[in-house]
């Protein structure tokens, strides 16, 4: 079959690589309808995650349709229209049972690599290096789905193919922040960052009920979905102090919950950025966390802060005294999807939910390098391309 | 792979462990002389499983497949999560380096893999495979070939 791999740093490839088969009894295979780009990709292109190989198969977001059952799948038949989480988790360990999906003790077959980066492992990732379980990605015609009756989900019918995908890793993304970071009604939010993970994050703040929702970002036409899809107030970072708003629109205190959904490439416009970019080259950091400082500052006394946005190692000038002397709640998550998918895709079937606007380029599996290139590069408006295998 | 190239590649595996044990050292994780090993030896796993559902049953074939040559214990974990599944070496090989524990080269590292995947067959009923992963052409870098030694040594590896 063909697929999208990554070939080498900033180098994406589209070649024949042999079709997937049932390894596990709990396993099945899916035809993939459509596949997504995501941010925490290009942490891979760029190569800031070095655990990728030549030759590996890219892509966790995607829906399509059950080819092949294995034996102790009970929940899906052939012929069924699903979406799959990103992450592969066993819905039977302690964490899962807790919720806490992405923490799964076995999900990852390769746990002695983030063992011995972070203390424990986690669970692995499709298509996201042989660090999260050396899994082959989404962005080709087939794909094995281990753990299936936990991470496949029937999509209902009326709800579109291309609003269903995104119930496989950005909608549930950000689900996980707004709700472990404790959303409540009344609440001010701030998030940054416009792309498909920050937007979810903020539409997930309006329904839990955040009184005020702002989204921080400088690209046009991504503040110019959250305000027409989204609903919440937008921030050009480029154009305004942002802590100086934050604090104007709240009345000096600062808004209750900060979402960062940027991650490890971070952007700023101020010699920070310059500062953070010559020592990640250098590898005297290997994450940018511009964002996170940025919303440690600006929120309020007793709130709380959430890593939305993908890290993989360690950052430099990171602010604890405010963390400490603010007492705030500094906490951050990989996606919990099994938990929230179900809600998630009866809110698209309810159209309180809205992500169709989020694929602004769908292509062929052939055009996965210009694919994205289009996407890096942000040009001619691109906030997510989706790659249809089967054209 | 020739057998040179195989001790190269374990070689520099062990020397990439030793260099993120380093770093978590200087990062804040104590680093006593015996780094990552408890007093006891035993090495261990959390199975959300009653330990009376493990009391008088025949070991999970991992352990099993070990026999005589490891002691083992169980442990009601507190606050209902399960049972605290430990293992030893009866030897009492010494303990490997930090850089061995981490590229799975260690005396402990098939204790470690079955502990793993015992756990995997008491909660899920299966252990969980990846290979054959579908994927393109390989280039034969040093990077790529070392990852991919570090990849395979994996499941054995880690820092208990």
């Amino acid at each position: 079959m063909r697929a999208v791999t990554w070939r080498g740093v900033n180098e994406i490839g589209v070649e024949d690589v042999p079709d997937p088969s049932i390894l596990n009894g709990h396993d099945i295979i899916v035809e993939v309808g459509l596949s997504a780009t995501c941010g925490s990709d290009l942490h891979l292109v760029g190569g800031y995650i070095p655990a990728m190989r030549a030759g590996d198969v890219l892509g966790h977001e995607f829906m399509g349709t059950v080819v092949e059952t294995g034996p102790d799948v009970t929940r899906h038949q052939v012929g069924d229209r699903v979406v799959v989480v990103s992450f592969t988790s066993c819905g039977q360990c302690w964490y899962c049972r807790q919720g806490l999906f992405s923490l799964c003790d076995n999900g990852n077959p390769n746990p002695g690599i983030t063992e011995a980066l972070w203390g424990q492992a986690i669970g692995g990732c499709y298509g996201y290096s042989h660090a999260m379980g050396g899994w082959a990605g989404s962005h080709a015609r087939y794909i094995r789905v281990p753990y299936a009756d936990q991470g496949a989900f029937a999509i209902p019918d009326g709800v579109s193919d291309q609003r269903a995908l995104f119930a496989s890793d950005a909608a549930p993304t950000g689900w996980t922040g707004a709700h472990q970071a404790g959303v409540q009604a009344g609440d001010v939010v701030a998030v940054w960052g416009a792309g498909g993970v920050g937007q979810m994050a903020a539409r997930a703040a309006m329904l839990m009920g955040a009184e005020r929702v702002v989204v921080i970002d400088r690209i046009a036409n991504r503040l110019e979905q959250v305000r027409t899809h989204v609903g919440a107030e937008v921030l050009d970072y480029e154009q305004t102090d942002v802590p100086a708003e934050l604090r104007e629109l709240t009345g000096g205190r600062g808004p209750d919950v900060c979402i960062e959904a940027v991650g490890m490439e971070a952007h700023s416009p101020g010699p920070q950025h310059l500062y953070d970019q010559v020592k990640q080259q250098l590898r005297l950091q290997t994450d940018r966390p511009t964002a996170v400082r940025e919303a440690i500052y600006a929120c309020r006394k007793g709130g709380t802060v959430f890593t939305l946005g993908v890290f993989g190692g360690v950052v430099d000038k990171f602010p604890l005294g405010a963390v400490m002397n603010k007492a705030l709640t500094l906490r951050g998550a990989q996606q919990h999807g099994h938990r929230y998918i179900p809600e998630i895709l009866d809110r698209m079937s309810r159209d309180e939910v809205r992500t169709e606007h989020l694929a602004t380029h769908v292509m062929s599996l052939e055009d996965g390098p210009r694919g994205y290139r289009m996407f890096k590069e942000k040009e001619d408006g691109c906030v997510r391309a989706v790659f249809v295998p089967g054209t | 792979m020739s057998t040179v190239l195989t001790r190269v590649l374990s070689r520099a595996t062990h020397v990439v462990g030793s260099l993120v044990s380093r770093v978590r050292s200087r990062l804040g994780g104590s680093s006593p002389a015996g780094a990552g090993r408890s007093a006891s030896g035993w090495l261990s796993v959390t199975v959300l499983t009653e330990p009376a559902a493990l009391e008088g049953a025949a070991l999970p074939a991992p352990l099993a497949e070990l026999g005589d040559r490891i002691d083992v214990r169980l442990r009601p974990a507190p606050g209902d999560r399960g049972t605290e599944l430990s293992a030893r070496l009866r030897s009492g090989a010494p303990r490997g380096s930090a850089g061995s524990r981490l590229s799975g080269s260690d005396p402990e590292a098939d204790l470690r893999s079955a502990l793993r995947r015992a756990k995997q067959l008491l909660e899920v009923g299966e252990v969980l495979a990846v290979d054959p992963a579908p994927h393109g052409r390989r280039s034969a870098t040093p990077g790529g070939t070392l990852l991919e030694s570090w990849t395979k040594a994996a499941p054995k590896a880690g820092v208990r």
